[in-house]
């Protein structure tokens, strides 16, 4: 077990440096380009070449990662070619506003998945239908339409929430609350309705097998049977579909955040990307990729406490 | 006599598993199977019966020794080479459900195996196999789902014999019918061999299914040969401990005989714990 | 052979033919009404030069946030005083390009890839397989973001690229169809005639990946517009040409101005996404599940299990007093179509007195396997049991739940046919045995052990306290059996419904696992209900015999007599078929 969760965390940082390495020529192969974006269309050609030169952009790809490589290793990804602002520092106030979104709606998909999943596969009937239905409906429609619905409905039509902007917990608890409550729940509907009607399938799925049929035989209570023995066997497959949701969770805050204006790591990147602040969007694209991959590795890591076969492999 | 229609000389076929380690499954088998004849392979599961039956069909990999056919090795060799041994050596298979492509007719899966060859005979070469094993001549047109098990094993047979084979590897073609079935079906290729002088390799695991078709049995256990022989002194009389077991486990359909086999049964066991058998102990599981 | 051939069921469903699929999906409201939909939205772009009433970007000052429905702007105009129902229309090539390009991309790559590794495996599949998770892992709108900030606004560099990131989804789609149909016989049979593999790829394995292929090209579509919209409205669109996205980025930053703006592009875009996601479902169910509905309506359902039911109150038929299990009329049924129901049981009775063994004997399909569910209320969700009552002991199992379930475990064991698929993969030995015999006896988790690892004992497990440890999957068939045994005697039950207990195991696991059945009938009194195919195992085990024969019981009798002088045709036929490759000791 031990070596197989140390293969995963070798495979995550082999994808790390992979996908760094191919972000970093791509964001940085054209050093004219960038220079030019900075300094606008009117800068002539000598002081293009010359800020090519101040930024060390003349020198080969190869060294310039290394550069970036080494600086980032102890926590320095560089600064902002506007602000002068060092991507760590910008990130740092980013980063928790992304993060706590992402968190608080994967912990409500959690719960309301299983409890709806489970409910539609143990009582199928109308419930089952109806889930079918809104888990259609919630998941095909894009989170920044459901937010802008949210925000027509509950920020402007009712006012009972703010419509844009964030309130840090520190500052005030209530304002946190209601500042987050909308985001969350345009990122809840979509990932729940995918998230539950996947988890009913793996409910379904464990409910068929035949050790469920001797374990009734054998005088176990229904309860025990589901909550005990069903729940967990669909747990390895539930796990899969709870990563790989983070991963659409972090796609679907970027809009959350342009649309209800939170100062999120998406919203950095967007504004960095149209600017051609490179190093700030070479920082955003690092970090949320450390994001999935320490989710995927928590994925495995608990896949391998559930599932004995990959216990004992 | 004339030399054997195919050869296995000392197969041996290791299979690598997890972790890189490997495994014999087969370890120095040697057979030989004349024209017109039937040899069975028989053993329990993991004797490695089925295995053998796939190193000749070229589905299984020839770690050494040699299979020949007519003479001729057929072991680890091309894909083209392989077109035209098919020819002469048809398979069929357990399980009559998967052995049969869902989307193609009759016909077309009659068909396939003379397309390959190249020879032609078309709709009227299906109605002779279909005739020949006993099917409506209207089948062709006909999906698979629409047979019943022991039908689907008739279409499988037929495909078999489409190209006129000399031998055909029976792979339990009889475990996954019901019993009347069974009968029948067993039946059929008795028929099938007395018309066409086709040889069979067949495998099972009932050494009375084995005996009702055989003219040799050849006993397998862990990948090697414990004892072959004539049919009738394989079934009835076993030389090798192994065999006696495997006869006197299996259950007759007649309550006074099998209580007589049962009581031998367990004194044989006895008798063979008293001599620490080694083998006595690796059968309790 | 005219047996068999008239067995040929003539309702059996043939595969979709490509005419019938298209029918089907036509005949399908919600197919036809999305394919509509989406017809009218293709039209929508490609006459747009023809039907818009305005050019793109053409400003009407006059119409500054006009609201919908005014005067020459149906859908009303945004803050530039542009015609918003013109704009979408001359967005709508745009987007439809762009799913187009994601889809060519995805399919060419995704698929090629997914067959080759599913078809050759080796150093390819590993290599795809690790660049495929590679990508999955890649936030695909942080590098479409990322990508911006190098090629500038540009949608279909960025839809190219989108393309390669879902290409995975398709990999992997096509690998694990691919990897399923190579183990099918029917590939194995296709080599062993000499087919080449390009013939077999594009005979068998082709076919098997076509339908899964066209079902999750609707859903990748989907994404692909839901993505192409999310990247204009982020404003990463290009700004000069009208766009569903972008269209919508500009009423949503004037959501005060003009609240009604927003409804037209959102409606637009979920609208068409739905209508594709939707008519993915259709095509799923059309191309791969077979048209016959099965399943029973509820009012009917209900209406059968209370006739059941009231014909149990009214009527009590004659039953035998020293019986232990007692069976009268049991009929079984599955749905077959909204109304109709499949009776596979056909009232049958069946009496076990205390200590007998009984067996249930017959050929697939008989529905000997259904009885045995039935004494256990196991059977399936979907069945129905249309009639009949099972007395325990003189109370009837069938009239109350209550009873049926403190039967269970205590008074009724089981033993299933498959030892490997009854032994939950995800707890110890020791653990699930533990819980079921604490679920039917009160006693601490400590005696529970100290019980079981005697009984695990008395079934032929040697070391007990270390198998108890185990996983199922470190243990033999056999041994799970023998587990599977000790679970059904443990708590010390009556009965024992055993179906066909030995049918997995090898001749020679199957003749101790038989001892192993009658001692423990013999030193605890344990009656048992014996369901098996095979009449050797009959013969061996037990007192009594039914025979059954498509849901009926056609002749029964004390065994001597059933096996010496068979009564009805179909039983000497099983015995002559049985008997005709029985070994006999020369």
């Amino acid at each position: 077990m031990m070596l197989s969760l140390l293969k995963s965390l070798l495979r995550s940082a082999a994808i790390l440096l992979l996908v760094s390495f191919a972000t970093f020529c791509l964001m940085f192969g054209n050093g004219t380009g960038i220079a030019r974006a900075i300094l606008g269309y009117q800068a002539t050609e000598t002081d293009v070449q010359r800020k090519v030169v101040d930024l060390g952009l003349d020198r080969p790809l190869l060294v310039q990662f290394g550069d970036w490589l080494v600086n980032a290793v102890t926590g320095n990804l560089g600064e902002s070619f506007f602000t002068g602002q060092t991507v760590t520092s910008a990130l740092s106030t980013r980063v928790p506003v992304t993060l706590t979104l992402v968190i608080l709606t994967l912990i409500f998909t959690l719960i309301l998945s299983v409890l709806l999943g489970v409910a539609a596969a143990v009582y199928g009937g109308w419930l089952d239908k109806v889930l079918q239905f809104v888990s259609v409906l919630g998941a095909a429609v894009p989170p920044f339409i459901i937010a802008i619905a949210l925000v027509f409905m509950f920020a402007i039509s009712i006012r009972a929430f703010p419509a844009t902007g964030y309130v840090s917990p520190d500052r005030s608890f209530s304002g946190w609350i209601l500042s987050v409550t909308l985001p969350v729940v345009a990122l809840l509907i979509g990932s729940v309705a995918s998230a539950a009607s996947q988890f009913r399938g793996a409910v379904l799925d464990a409910l068929s097998k035949d050790f469920v049929r001797t374990l009734r035989a054998r005088g176990l209570k229904e309860s025990h049977v589901i909550f005990r023995h069903v729940l967990r066997n669909a747990g390895g497959p539930g796990l899969t579909v709870l990563s790989l949701q983070t991963l659409g969770l972090l796609g679907g805050a970027i809009f959350v955040e342009q649309v209800m204006a939170l100062p999120g790591m998406g919203q950095m990147a967007n504004q960095s990307a149209q600017q051609g602040d490179v190093p700030m969007v070479m920082g955003t694209v690092v970090v949320t990729i450390i994001i999935v991959l320490v989710v995927n590795f928590l994925g495995d890591l608990a896949n391998s406490v559930l599932n004995p076969k990959a216990r004992t492999r | 006599m004339t030399i054997p229609i195919l050869q296995v000389e000392n197969l041996v076929v290791t299979y690598t598993g997890r972790g890189g380690l490997s495994k014999k499954v087969i370890d120095n088998v040697s057979l030989e199977l004349n024209a017109g004849e039937t040899l069975s392979l028989v053993g329990e599961s993991g004797s490695g019966k089925t295995t053998i039956g796939r190193a000749i069909l070229g589905l299984a990999p020839v770690t050494e020794g040699s299979i020949k056919f007519r003479g001729d090795t057929i072991s680890n060799i091309s894909r083209s080479q392989r077109r035209k041994v098919a020819r002469g050596i048809q398979v069929v298979f357990q399980d009559p459900y998967s052995s049969l492509n869902p989307s193609m007719t009759v016909e077309d899966i009659l068909v396939e195996p003379m397309a390959a060859a190249g020879a032609t005979g078309g709709r009227q070469r299906v109605r002779e196999l279909l005739d020949s094993v006993g099917l409506p001549g209207d089948s062709g047109s006909r999906y698979p789902k629409e047979f019943s098990g022991g039908q689907r094993q008739r279409i499988a047979i037929a495909r078999a014999l489409a190209l006129d084979p000399s031998v055909i590897i029976c792979d339990e073609p009889t475990s996954a019918l019901d019993v009347t079935t069974q009968a029948r079906v067993l039946t059929l290729f008795k028929e099938l061999q007395e018309k066409t002088g086709v040889a069979y390799l067949f495998i099972s695991h009932d050494l009375g299914v084995v005996n009702s078709i055989s003219n040799r049995i050849a006993v397998l256990y862990q990948g090697s040969v414990v004892e072959i022989g004539e049919a009738n002194q394989v079934a009835r009389a076993p030389r090798h401990d192994y065999t006696r077991s495997l006869q006197m486990a299996a259950p007759v359909a007649d309550p006074k005989k099998q209580r007589e086999r049962r009581a031998a049964r367990l004194q044989f066991l006895a008798a063979e714990n008293a001599a620490e058998s080694p083998r006595g102990a690796s059968a309790q599981l | 052979m005219s047996a068999e051939a008239s067995m040929i069921e003539t309702e059996a469903e043939v595969p979709a033919a490509g005419r019938s699929v298209l029918r089907r999906l036509l005949t399908n409201p919600q197919g036809i009404t999305c394919i509509a939909f989406l017809l009218l939205v293709i039209l929508f772009g490609v006459l747009s030069p023809l039907l818009a009433p305005y050019q793109p970007n053409q400003a009407d000052l006059n119409a500054v946030n006009a609201q919908p429905f005014s005067e020459g702007h149906l859908f009303g105009a945004d803050r530039a005083g542009r015609d918003i129902l013109s704009q979408l229309m001359w967005g709508t090539n745009g987007t439809l390009q762009g799913s187009l390009l994601v889809l060519a991309i995805a399919v060419l790559l995704g698929v090629t890839t997914g067959l080759l590794s599913g078809f050759y495996r080796g150093k390819f599949e590993a290599v795809a397989g690790f660049i495929t998770d590679l990508i999955m892992s890649l936030p695909s709108i942080v590098l479409l973001i990322a990508l911006f900030a190098l090629t500038g606004p540009n949608v279909m560099v960025a839809m190219a690229v989108f393309g390669v990131l879902v290409a995975p989804t398709y990999y992997r789609l096509v690998r694990s169809v691919v990897l399923s149909v190579r183990t099918e016989l029917y590939i194995d049979a296709a080599k062993v005639v000499g087919l080449s593999d390009q013939r077999i790829i594009g005979r068998h394995v082709l076919w098997a990946v076509r339908a899964p292929v066209v079902i999750q090209s609707s859903f990748v579509a989907a994404a692909g517009i839901a993505i192409q919209a999310g990247v204009e409205f982020l404003g990463l669109g290009d700004p000069e040409q009208p766009s569903w996205g972008g269209i919508l980025q500009n009423a949503n930053s004037n959501i005060y101005n003009n609240r009604f703006g927003v409804l037209w592009p959102a409606l637009l875009i979920s609208l068409t996404i739905l209508a594709l996601v939707l008519l993915g479902n259709v095509l799923r169910d059309v191309l791969q599940s077979s048209a016959h509905n099965k399943t029973l309506k509820r009012s009917r359902r209900r209406a059968l299990l209370n006739e059941a039911q009231s014909a149990r109150t009214t009527s009590s038929p004659a039953r035998s007093e020293e019986a232990f299990l007692s069976i009268r009329g049991l009929k079984v049924g599955y749905p077959d179509g909204p109304d109709h129901v499949r009776t596979v049981v056909h009232g049958v009775d069946l009496d076990v007195r205390r200590g007998e063994i009984h067996g249930l004997v017959g050929e697939s399909g008989s529905g000997k396997s259904q009885m045995a569910f039935s004494t256990l209320g196991i059977l399936p969700k979907e069945a129905l049991i249309l009639g009949g009552s099972i007395y325990l002991e003189g109370e009837d199992l069938l009239a109350d739940d209550k009873a049926l379930k403190n039967a269970r475990g205590r008074r009724i064991g089981y033993i299933p046919q498959e030892p490997m698929s009854n032994l939950d993969p995800s707890f110890t030995i020791g653990a699930q045995l533990v819980y079921g015999l604490r679920a039917v006896k009160k006693i601490s988790d400590k005696q529970a052990k100290a019980q079981l690892i005697a009984l695990l004992t008395r079934v032929g497990i040697r070391n007990p306290e270390n198998v108890m440890r185990l996983y199922p999957h470190e243990i033999s068939g056999g041994m799970a059996q023998r587990v599977l045994i000790c679970g059904a005697v443990a708590g010390d039950p009556d009965l024992i419904v055993a179906d066909e207990p030995t049918t997995a195991l090898d001749v020679t696991v199957q003749a101790e696992v038989l001892e192993l059945l009658r001692e423990l009938s013999t030193e605890r009194g344990l009656a048992m209900i014996l369901v098996t195919h095979n009449l050797g195992v009959v013969a061996d085990l037990c007192d009594t015999v039914s025979v059954m024969k498509n849901g009926r019981i056609v002749e029964r009798n004390d065994v001597e007599s059933l096996f010496s002088d068979p009564k009805q045709d179909y039983t000497k036929v099983l015995l002559e078929s049985s008997r005709s490759v029985e070994l006999m000791e020369a």
